[in-house]
């Protein structure tokens, strides 16, 4: 909350300042005119230091700001949904979505306390309207914010209609086997991970 | 009268040689004809030598062409998948921020490089701007440490930095990168390796000319413990967790998580430079061969045309001796 307020007042003076300098250079229109406060004592430590050499870019230059924790709860939660090789969704906007947390499942409303979340492998389930789309995750954390944003990281997602249940099913009793026939730990370990995730798919199939 | 005719003819020849062999063809540039390389007794310079030169100019252009188009094919590939990953590390700058000018005993910097050469100037430019976050993060209880991936920073930090080598990395891109890959070697990187920060040096793709050397820093779970409690990281405080297990528990899995995905989008972006920066550096060295197999050409006509003037010359001398 606090750094939302200092990011707020830290960006207007930042924005002219970066707007002066830069004016007549080419700026990239995804490239943010504003930087945080705290990049500023990196880039004034660097150019003390090490004046011959442009100071690096940093990760926040590249990102779009967040917008500000509103007054009034607002209506529609914005959701991130990313995975290593895509964004699944970015800044859509909807009503509900439900996480598979590893403390249950969890549903997350506009408004909702900020809260960081670690996933257990299950089904997300994002609600729009009258539509409802369903994802096998594998685990992840979901991040809310006070701004209701909510971003939710995992490594795989899946949409539950391209699943088979069969394979699922021929899966699930060839982990259960390998657990059995298990001996050292290194093996246990494998075939329970794979037990949790068939089954997690059977669950989502049926459930 | 015929010995005077003779002897007339035979300082005339003996002239008209020496004004020749005084005259070598003059638009030949000596540079490019080494004396040695000139069988004895030829009275004008060798043409074999440039056409030499002018063959293995031409292969050369040929082959980075070849190079071009393979990078620019390889690019195309990747640059969608660095793309598609640039959303993976933004929730996490949303939540805890960016701090490159945090204050931390340990430094890790891992700096990452490519494999192979030829693709201009990002491996010293990564390389230079590892040294300086060295220098800008040292200080009297500091102790900063490297970890490398790929043969190039090794090779150019090895020479004086051996010692703070912790790790080292290299054929990160035999098989097409995938997070699986990135994140066992994070998983390696955390296990061996004791830190407070971890900084990312890599070059940001942001165009095919254009290569932005970036930072990106990953702190301990410790440290966020500490910088929530009363720095940097206030807000943190506010959010609820929910995973049953302890705050530093939580903060554990998130800060591996966090690494592993940065480095992700970090070994992405840098292999899409490097595909970029051989992309130009290829482009640059074949307009390069094409301008000297221009001016080689030029020197190779002039050369011919001296040799046929000196032939004609000869000749036509030579009548004129008999005749007159």
């Amino acid at each position: 909350m606090l750094r939302q307020v200092s990011r707020l007042l830290g960006r207007p003076i930042a924005a002219q300042q970066q707007v002066k300098m830069l004016a007549g250079r080419a700026f990239f229109s995804t490239d943010v005119p504003a930087t945080p406060t705290e990049d500023s004592t990196f880039v004034e430590s660097w150019k003390k230091l090490i004046p011959n050499i442009e100071p690096p870019k940093t990760p926040s230059a590249f990102m779009k700001p967040r917008p500000p924790p509103p007054s009034s709860i607002p209506s529609k939660l914005t959701v991130n949904f990313v995975l290593p090789y895509e964004s699944v969704l970015s800044g859509k906007e909807v009503d509900m979505v439900i996480v598979p947390a590893t403390t249950g499942q969890m549903g997350v409303l506009p408004g909702h306390v900020p809260t960081i979340a670690e996933l257990k492998p299950g089904i997300l389930s994002v609600h729009e309207g009258n539509d409802v789309t369903k994802y096998l995750l594998s685990s992840g954390f979901a991040f809310i914010h006070a701004n209701s944003v909510a971003d939710i990281i995992v490594v795989e997602a899946v949409p539950i209609d391209r699943i088979d249940q069969n394979l699922v099913q021929k899966g699930l009793a060839e982990f259960t086997q390998k657990l059995n026939s298990a001996t050292t730990e290194l093996e246990k370990a494998e075939a329970q991970v794979g037990i949790d995730v068939h089954s997690a798919l059977n669950a989502a199939l049926t459930g | 009268m015929a010995m005077a005719a003779f002897v007339r003819r035979g300082r005339r020849i003996a002239a008209a040689s020496s004004l020749i062999s005084s005259q070598p063809a003059v638009t030949v540039r000596s540079s490019l004809i080494p004396e040695e390389q000139a069988p004895l007794g030829v009275r004008y310079v060798s043409t074999q030598v440039v056409r030499n030169r002018m063959k293995s100019i031409k292969n050369i252009q040929k082959i980075t062409k070849a190079m071009k188009m393979v990078a620019a094919s390889k690019l195309r590939a990747i640059q969608t998948k660095a793309e598609n990953s640039r959303g993976l590390w933004q929730p996490f700058v949303a939540l805890l921020g960016d701090f490159p000018s945090v204050d931390v005993k340990k430094n890790v910097i891992v700096t990452i490089s490519s494999d192979k050469g030829l693709c201009g100037g990002i491996n010293s430019t990564s390389v230079k701007i590892s040294r300086a976050v060295y220098k800008l993060t040292s200080g009297p209880e500091n102790e900063n440490k490297y970890v490398l991936l790929g043969e190039k920073a090794k090779a150019q930090l090895i020479r004086d930095s051996k010692k703070d080598i912790e790790l080292s990395f290299t054929e990160l891109q035999r098989n097409p990168l995938n997070y699986t890959q990135v994140s066992v070697l994070a998983d390696d990187i955390l296990k061996n390796v004791e830190f407070d920060a971890l900084r990312i040096i890599f070059n940001k793709f942001k165009s095919v000319v254009s290569f932005l050397p970036s930072v990106a820093t990953v702190l301990s779970p410790e440290v966020v413990e500490r910088e929530s409690e009363g720095g940097k990281l206030g807000g943190l405080d506010s959010y609820e967790i929910e995973g049953g297990e302890t705050k530093g528990e939580i903060l554990q899995n998130l800060s591996e998580f966090q690494f592993s995905c940065i480095l992700f989008n970090a070994v992405m972006e840098n292999a899409c430079s490097e595909q970029g920066a051989r992309m130009s550096a290829m482009d640059s060295s074949s307009r390069n061969a094409g301008e000297m197999l221009d001016r080689l050409t030029l020197a190779y006509n002039r050369t011919r045309q001296a040799t046929i003037t000196t032939e004609l010359i000869e000749i036509i001398s030579g009548k004129s001796a008999l005749e007159g």
